[in-house]
């Protein structure tokens, strides 16, 4: 009976740790149904880009509020991480506070910092309830994030200061127990246990409500605390899957795989080049047999119609996408009142990704259900009110790149359906007869020196 | 009235048995639209000013594929591509200059994985270097006072990060150069890119156009400066729905340098 603080322990670890791997790993089978792409080059540069825009934030500061307001958090979730890390140890070891008789004095900086960080979590977190609720940001109160999307915002926002309020809150009665035993109080072998380690600069001011308690009675907060502080974070651990929080994992691959090439260069669809080659070798056959080869190769729909169409960097795209809004606030569609939201083209991804994984997880394989990205949930008038501008790729944070879709499924609507607005269809008719988009005689094009 | 500018193709130049220096890509609207046949112009006069021993392609040069390409349409860009490559390359063209930045964009970034390797410099980085080099100098005293506000096309600034060359021109014109709110990389479309030059706009509570120039407008500059002919149609068109035409004027750097020195 002994260890069975521990075996549950270490179940309860399994357990979170293990149903969590298994939804990553449905997220990493949906997200191959994309397209290969090769983003294996530059590899130097795609570290440093890593380092600098995830690690380093640099693009979340460029909004300095919110940027200085992210900063604190993402710091504080980092560094508290050391403490979850010896708590898992004490955890499965039955030991408290191992790292202490090791680290003497910084243990006591260490578990200060922690305590700080934590209450500025807090302070940050009720700032950003604010901003979401009730400052009416435009951003943060748009169409798209009806429902789940503000649920989901806030349910990130509540679990955070539950958590940090039972790390606090574990501590202020660790303290109690500490001083207790310094003063002679508690002398049980349970007591001592607590070994005198830690400073404790914000708990310390919530300890005194503990004034005159047994110590059975802050034994049951202290280890109520423990347990709940664990249990939470392995269940916000999976919750990350459905969430938009998934962010604080992803962001890094994100970066890392973003485009490197200049924001204007849109990607070269290798099969028109094919048979554009075909088209003006004079020499071509275009009724020879295909290269036996490319006998098993099914031709691939020209653009995109569905996840499938889109590459893998666009699907890891949209689990990253946090739902901030950067890129629609940049938007010249969406702020002169347009349809199109970048932020919307990501969400719809991921919502159509996940109705596609769900079906695979239920039948074991993908049976088509009649519906698409296209139309079911990015209409064409979002998608032809883009200007191409790139604003949205610049604005976010993590290396999204909103426009890459949009002219995926532009080039499914005009190569495959013929389906492009008639004034463009004019436009493009005048480029293949005139060599420009207006009704002008190629021949003329020197005209203006002697105009 | 413009009988002295010196304008030789590409298959002159040949004839002659000569290369030229730089190939000047006049692109669509720089040949055809009237606005833009201006901008083309002023930076005829400047490089024969220079002595830039340039060509252009003329009657040979097509449509970049930039709209065709954005609109969705990669096989007419394709092939609008590998015609212009073709005609490039068969008079080993090696630097091009352009005024338009989707044509920038798409001869530079696009047309290398078609076969299309040349250096492309737009028109702003190659007065700079014509004035640091000192093959050109800007008399400065024809602004001085105005109040001048540069408005960044996307595909010049934030497609291919350049930003400086045309405020560095600014600049020598002993103008005032006043940003407005969201400029460089956080500059604001003017609404014509992606092909949306060619239609209308979907539906929405206001133009883009008019939605950038107002905020030019409030800067309070006497003049916009632009560095693309869409954005110049454009914030253009926006100056006169804003009924400001007599106050503030919408002009290409090439424009602004070539009237400081009087061509």
């Amino acid at each position: 009976m002994e260890y069975l603080p521990n075996i549950i322990f270490v179940l309860l670890l399994l357990a979170g740790v293990g149903y969590f791997a298994s939804n990553i790993k449905k997220m990493i089978r949906n997200i191959q149904l994309g397209k290969k792409v090769d983003r294996s080059d530059r590899k130097g540069e795609r570290f440093a880009q890593m380092a600098r825009i995830a690690l380093g934030q640099s693009k979340m500061v460029r909004r300095p509020i919110a940027g200085f307001l992210h900063v604190i958090v993402y710091v504080g979730f980092v560094i508290i991480n050391i403490e979850v890390f010896e708590i898992i140890i004490d955890g499965i070891t039955g030991q408290h506070r191992i790292f202490a008789p090791y680290l003497g004095g910084v243990y006591d900086v260490l578990i200060a910092i922690f305590e700080i960080l934590a209450f500025l979590v807090v302070a940050t977190v009720v700032i950003f309830w604010l901003r979401r609720n009730v400052m009416n940001i435009k951003r943060l109160m748009m169409g798209e994030l009806k429902g789940w999307p503000k649920n989901d915002a806030n349910y990130i926002l509540y679990f955070e200061v539950v958590l940090m309020t039972l790390f606090l809150t574990m501590n202020a009665a660790d303290l109690s127990i500490q001083e207790g035993v310094m003063a002679g109080r508690f002398t049980s072998e349970a007591a001592t246990h607590y070994v005198n380690a830690g400073s404790f600069p914000i708990s310390g001011f919530i300890a005194p409500l503990f004034d005159g308690m047994s110590f059975e009675s802050l034994l049951i907060i202290e280890r109520t605390c423990w347990w709940l502080h664990i249990a939470g974070i392995l269940i916000f651990l999976n919750y990350l899957y459905w969430s938009k929080h998934l962010h604080i994992m992803l962001a890094f691959p994100n970066v890392y795989f973003a485009k490197l090439t200049p924001k204007g260069q849109f990607t070269n669809m290798a099969a028109v080049t094919k048979e554009v080659k075909m088209m003006m070798d004079p020499n071509a056959d275009p009724f020879a047999a295909s290269d036996p080869n490319d006998a098993d190769e099914v031709p691939a729909a020209l653009g995109a119609n569905d996840i499938f169409d889109l590459d893998q960097v666009q699907l890891l795209n949209a689990y990253t996408c946090t739902e901030c809004g950067r890129c629609t606030s940049e938007c010249p569609a969406n702020i002169t009142g347009k349809k199109l939201s970048p932020r919307k083209i990501m969400m719809d991804t991921r919502d159509r990704l996940e109705e596609v994984g769900a079906v695979i997880n239920k039948e074991g394989v993908w049976n088509d259900d009649g519906k698409t990205l296209l139309n079911d949930y990015i209409t064409t008038e979002e998608l032809w009110a883009c200007t191409t501008c790139n604003a949205c790729v610049e604005a976010c944070p993590i290396g999204i790149d909103p426009l890459s879709i949009i002219i995926e499924m532009r080039r499914y609507l005009v190569l495959e359906n013929s389906a492009a607005p008639s004034e463009l269809n004019v436009t493009m008719s005048n480029i293949e007869n005139n060599g420009a988009p207006w009704p002008y005689n190629q021949m003329d094009r020197l005209n203006w020196v002697n105009e | 009235m413009s009988n002295n500018l010196v304008v030789p193709t590409a298959a002159e130049f040949i004839a002659l048995g000569k290369q030229p220096e730089v190939l000047f890509w006049v692109g669509c609207s720089g040949s055809f639209d009237d606005r833009a046949k201006k901008i083309t112009k002023a930076f005829v006069k400047l490089l024969n000013k220079a002595g830039v021993e340039f060509a252009v392609l003329g009657a040979e040069e097509s449509c970049s594929g930039d709209p065709a390409k954005r609109a969705g349409n990669e096989f007419l860009f394709q092939m609008q591509a590998m015609m212009n490559i073709e005609v490039l390359n068969g008079y080993e063209i090696k630097k091009i200059v352009t005024a338009c930045p989707h044509c920038f964009n798409t001869l530079k970034n696009e047309y290398p994985e078609l076969g299309g390797n040349y250096e492309v410099i737009h028109h702003t980085s190659f007065l700079k270097d014509l004035i640091s080099t000192g093959r050109l100098t800007i008399e400065g005293g024809k602004f001085k006072g105005k109040k001048i506000t540069y408005h960044d096309p996307c595909y010049l600034g934030r497609a291919n990060d350049i930003y400086e060359a045309p405020r560095e021109l600014i600049e020598k014109l002993d103008a005032a150069l006043i940003e407005m709110k969201r400029s460089r990389r956080n500059g604001l479309c003017c609404g014509a890119g992606g092909a949306q030059m060619f239609k209308e706009p979907e539906p929405g509570n206001k133009d883009i156009n008019i939605e950038r120039t107002d905020e030019a407008i409030d800067t309070g500059a006497d003049i916009i400066a632009a560095g693309c002919p869409f954005c110049n149609t454009m914030m253009t068109d926006g100056i006169k729905a804003a009924e400001k035409e007599g106050n503030v004027e919408v002009m290409d750097i090439a424009e602004l340098i070539a009237s400081a020195n009087d061509l």
